[in-house]
């Protein structure tokens, strides 16, 4: 293995246990660059869970590595306490089935209402 | 570059012999798609595990020639 993609697994690693509720994606929450990035963004502020965003798009070695991590060939990429949840599909289904907000209340993350 | 709805039912048949496949165009650009995929071969598997085969199936196409897959997948019966 490259010190590259050591150094962008320990980042990820790292990243996905100081935060909760984190968001691969594509832009920012403010300012998604993407479509399926936009939508999942929209999911969350729906559910009024607080979350961190990881732009990809200003960090390349992150954004082959976290395609390698979750061994998941696209962003964005829904990781809630450590644990690999899904990309924009498999979120959107589970918003709309309320699996989501069981997944959220089942690890402890606060929702709206 | 692009991507035909044939190639895509392809490569995942290749992949998942016995997969019923339904593909549809999002956008009419031969680059955003979508697919409903039914297969024996996710029974028991959880839905990150069965868009991971799907994945697979399509190899280093998703997310290159292949933009955008929205993608739904079920075991028969489910």
């Amino acid at each position: 293995m490259s010190t590259a993609t050591t150094n962008a697994a320990d980042r990820i690693k790292q990243d996905i246990t100081d935060n909760p509720v984190l968001l691969f994606m594509k832009g920012t929450p403010v300012f998604p660059q993407c479509g399926f990035s936009a939508r999942v963004v929209q999911i969350l502020t729906t559910l009024g869970v607080k979350f961190k965003g990881v732009d990809v798009l200003a960090d390349p070695e992150i954004r082959q590595g976290i395609k390698d991590f979750s061994n998941w060939p696209t962003i964005p990429q829904l990781y809630v306490k450590g644990e690999f949840v899904g990309g924009c599909d498999i979120v959107s289904e589970m918003f709309e089935n309320g699996e989501l907000k069981q997944v959220f209340a089942d690890k402890g993350v606060p929702t709206k209402g | 570059m692009a991507i035909d709805a044939g190639t895509i039912e392809k490569l995942i048949k290749a992949g998942l012999p016995d997969a019923q496949i339904t593909i549809a165009a999002l956008v009419d650009d031969d680059n955003h798609w979508s697919a409903h995929v039914v297969s024996a071969a996710f029974k028991g598997k959880s839905r990150v595990q069965q868009h991971q085969m799907v994945y697979r199936a399509l190899g280093s196409r998703m997310g290159n020639e292949l933009h955008a897959l929205a993608l739904q997948t079920s075991a028969p019966g489910e």
